[in-house]
């Protein structure tokens, strides 16, 4: 899946994340994570995170995500939504997703 | 039923410890249009999770003539949801239409084939009519529950501050059309959750007209349900007399079940039985 | 008498019994008065103009250890002011023995960058100046006691106050305080009691004087060497900050009503039983579902102790409560409660809760409400530092009730945001396990394997009784497994038990980098 545009998703409220995809100027993947737990989660997120790119075959662009002490599914389910809105894309291949 | 905004994940991650009977994860009304994607999402990974396990899940998807229906209704399914929850259900070909889109998917993902039940929502006077067809429409119903806020505005009339009667006819056929069925009633939210002694007034009249369950949008309503739903202990001690009178009459090969000089038929017992049974699921009135 | 005639009888007397030889002559009614002659000046004698006048005339020097209450609490100012003062005297080297800090004293991280502050004793630090001293502030490290333990340290020497400076609601020009009158009242001054008994010298700051003699008397002209008028001595409108009001969080509730169960099944919710309930939301909405089942039962308690809310207050005028024993009034309600109420009694922080005390009412204390930052597997309680490491909180008087109480009940939500509160090892070990009867959280009830007679009895009442090592899965499952704080091998805290003795450390949390 490729990013086309910058997109959204996700909020900054407790127990959420906020996730920023943007187009990669260089076709490189960059991942940043700030987290209200990152000393104790912040490898999990990563994992997480990386797995879920993975499964949407996303190999380049930039990741930005803010968490707020978010569980594993709602980091997959955010990073998921941010990256098929910045992909445009309609289509949801549900074995991409799961 | 416990209703959960599929877009608020602080309420998804933590409803759980309130032990609903069922919880509903809603992507319809309480979603903006431009969140129904990352609602979807939320609810399809949620689903997927243990978070939830041992408790009934349900999903209201967005009505199929929508563009999120369709895909609201793959990720419940493909997640595994319980029960798929379905708005604004007018007749029974919407149930039906519901039906072949299920069984579809669950071929597709390899889900058993018959586990993924329906319950429809009557939300107008339409749907209020058809009840009985659309409660029969599928081997998957499993339940019928009444919508307030949209069948009032669909009758033109509104909600007073009694919970009567411009909700009545439309309770009683609701109830009649799952009696019929053989399947579960659901009544109505109550929205005003600091309003206890409203919302238990409206518990008492919807436990006496039989329905089997209630919509709720605050987990402190949970507690005050379950203990009205509760019988009490007068009730209790009366039905386990009732029913040792019935088991000393089998023993005794005696025809006619007496109790305190009067007879006590089937129905009785089996009123008894239920009684007992809900005492065991809820607890004893407090 | 002569003069002559009586030094006439002392060197008879020096004949008999040597040893008295020292004796001095009469040398007038007025003579040896050590306060001066001048009834007029003898009785203002203690009034200071300004609080650097005060300080001069105690004769405070650097290296000596200056002490402060927290009754004031967020809305406490004195304790900046004194400080502010005493650093722009010039003043290095001190000992600051607080009986607790704030949020609001952030502004100590300065005077201990310059030097002005070198120790500090307290039972609890917060915001700024404790995130400070947690990344390495201090040469040496904060001392942690609790309430009793302080009264402890004062007891056997290791804490010496030389000046104690005490904020006092209302005062005469004798010394007279209270905190019940006045324009800034605070309730009890329980602790400042405390102080008052063994600095060497006191001085109180007050923003209303009295006419003398001022009632009722909390803290005794007799302990009292100097007396200062300020503006304002506190803030009562921030007392009760941070020390939650009622809630209507539906999960904090949930596990209120679960304490309130375990009260009512244990075995000890009987006819004049005593309660303790801390401040945090849980704790206090407990009592809202306690008062339900004592007014359906019919049984009232004999008192409640230590710090008091006006949901406490409630109980009592409902006459649910009959006694209140009050170290510290978290509110205005509780301050105007003790202050019309004859049962509502103030104590000192040595009747509350000092184990070398000659009587601590916490001895006779049957149920207590506590909260927790962490609790292990083995029932150990943390409520120092928080899930990054950094201090937070106050060890208050957590572990002094907690040893005595019959029951010690700790609530908490098994999860805050992604952290989980049950662990395999507190961070910071505050109270011993062997004190802790009952954790409840929103995901059920674990009950410490030392008390099967409990587990039992609640079990039996139909509540979700399981292992604690289950509660642990539980969390763990939802969270995933937390990976471990990093801390440097530099101790920055030392936590004492209410005995005096060491029962761990706090060591400096390491900077992260990215």
């Amino acid at each position: 899946m490729r990013i086309i545009t910058e997109a959204v998703a996700g909020t900054l409220e407790s127990s959420d994340l906020l996730v920023k995809v943007s187009p990669s100027r260089d076709k490189t993947l960059e991942i940043h994570v700030a987290s209200d737990v990152m000393e104790q989660f912040g490898a999990q997120i990563r994992r997480v995170v990386d797995d879920t790119l993975k499964g949407l075959a996303v190999s380049d662009g930039l990741i930005v995500i803010e968490d707020k002490g978010a569980l594993d599914y709602a980091i997959r389910a955010r990073v998921q939504a941010a990256v098929l809105r910045g992909a445009a894309c309609e289509e949801l291949r549900w074995e991409q997703l799961s | 039923m416990l209703f959960l905004p599929g877009s608020k994940a602080g309420m998804l991650s933590t409803a759980f410890v309130y032990k609903p009977d069922c919880v509903m994860f809603d992507l319809e009304d309480a979603v903006s249009l431009r969140e129904k994607d990352s609602a979807r999402l939320m609810v399809f990974h949620i689903l997927r999770s243990h978070v939830y396990q041992g408790i009934e899940t349900v999903v209201r998807i967005n009505p199929l003539n929508t563009s999120y229906g369709l895909k609201d209704l793959e990720a419940a399914v493909r997640a595994g949801a319980d029960v798929v929850r379905l708005p604004k259900t007018d007749s029974a070909s919407d149930i039906q239409e519901l039906d072949a889109q299920v069984e579809r998917i669950e071929r597709e993902c390899g889900r058993a084939v018959g586990s993924t039940k329906l319950l429809a929502a009557i939300e107008s006077a339409s749907g209020v009519i058809n009840a009985v067809s659309i409660a029969t429409a599928s081997k998957r119903m499993v339940g019928i529950a009444l919508a307030g806020f949209d069948y009032v505005i669909d009758m033109q009339s509104q909600r007073g501050d009694k919970a009567e009667p411009e909700l009545f006819y439309a309770r009683c056929a609701v109830l009649h059309a799952a009696r019929a069925a053989g399947i579960d009633a659901f009544d109505v939210v109550y929205s005003d959750v600091n309003d206890d002694a409203g919302f238990l007034k409206e518990v008492e009249l919807i436990r006496h007209l039989g329905f089997n369950g209630k919509s709720l949008i605050h987990p402190r309503q949970i507690e005050l349900l379950h203990n009205a739903y509760a019988p009490t202990e007068k009730e209790v001690g009366y039905a386990r007399r009732v029913i040792e009178a019935a088991e000393k009459a089998e023993r005794e090969g005696v025809g006619v079940i007496a109790l305190d000089g009067k007879m006590i038929d089937a129905p009785i017992v089996c009123h008894a039985q239920r009684l007992l049974q809900r005492a065991e699921a809820s607890g004893v009135r407090r | 008498m002569e003069k002559e005639q009586i030094n006439h009888l002392i060197q008879k007397l020096s004949a008999q019994c040597p040893d008295l030889e020292s004796l001095r002559p009469f040398a007038g009614a007025d003579g040896n008065n050590p306060h001066g002659n001048d009834p007029q000046q003898t009785r203002q004698r203690k009034l200071c103009a300004t609080l650097e006048e005060a300080i001069k005339r105690t004769g405070l020097k650097d290296g000596m250890t200056i002490s402060f209450h927290h009754a004031f609490r967020e809305g406490d100012k004195v304790i900046n002011m004194v400080m502010d003062t005493l650093a722009h005297m010039g003043f290095q080297n001190l000992t600051l023995a607080s009986s607790s800090l704030l949020n609001a004293n952030a502004p100590l991280v300065e005077h201990i960058q310059n030097g002005v502050i070198t120790q500090i004793y307290t039972s609890g630090l917060r915001g700024k100046l404790a995130d400070a001293i947690s990344h390495g502030l201090m040469e040496r490290p904060v001392q942690i006691h609790s309430h009793g333990g302080r009264v402890h340290l004062l007891q056997t020497g290791e804490v010496k106050i030389d000046v104690a400076f005490l904020a006092v609601s209302s005062c005469d020009v004798f010394g007279n305080a209270n905190g019940t009158r006045g324009k800034s009242p605070c309730g009890s001054l329980g602790y400042a009691k405390v102080d008052a008994q063994f600095a060497s010298q006191v001085v109180l700051l007050t923003d209303t004087i009295v006419d003398f003699p001022n009632t009722p008397i909390s803290i005794s002209q007799d302990r009292v060497d100097y007396v200062v008028k300020i503006d304002e001595v506190g803030d009562v409108s921030r007392i009760s900050l941070g020390a939650a009001r009622t809630t209507n969080d539906p999960r904090e509730l949930l596990i209120a009503r679960h304490a309130a169960d375990v009260i009512e099944s244990s075995g000890y919710f009987k006819q004049g039983f005593s309660l303790q309930t801390g401040s945090g939301a849980s704790s206090i909405a407990a009592t809202r579902f306690l008062e339900k089942k004592m007014v359906s039962s019919g049984i009232t308690a004999r008192f409640a102790l230590g710090g008091i809310t006006s949901s406490i207050v409630e109980l009592h005028e409902k006459g649910l409560i009959d006694t209140l024993v009050d170290t510290q009034s978290f509110d205005s309600v509780a301050a105007e409660s003790l202050a019309k109420s004859a049962s509502h009694l103030e104590v000192s922080a040595n009747e509350y809760a000092n184990p070398s005390s000659k009587g601590a009412f916490c001895d006779y204390l049957d149920v207590v409400i506590l909260s927790a930052l962490e609790i292990d597997t083995g029932f150990n309680v943390n409520v120092i530092t928080g899930s990054d490491g950094v201090i937070r909180g106050a060890s208050g008087g957590h572990c002094d009730v907690a040893a005595t109480a019959g029951l010690t009940i700790v609530v908490a939500p098994l999860i805050r945001g992604r952290i989980p509160t049950v662990v395999k090892r507190v961070t910071t070990l505050v109270t011993p396990g062997e004190s802790v009867d009952v954790l409840v959280t929103d995901h059920g009830i674990a009950v410490n394997p030392a008390r099967p007679e409990l587990d039992g009895r609640l079990r039996e009442a139909g509540l979700p009784v399981m292992t604690i090592e289950e509660l642990y899965q539980r969390a763990v499952g939802l969270t995933g497994v937390p990976d471990p704080i990093q801390f440097t091998d530099r101790i920055v805290g030392v936590i004492r038990y209410r005995d005096g003795s060491v029962i761990d450390v706090v060591r400096q949390v390491k900077e992260c980098l990215r």
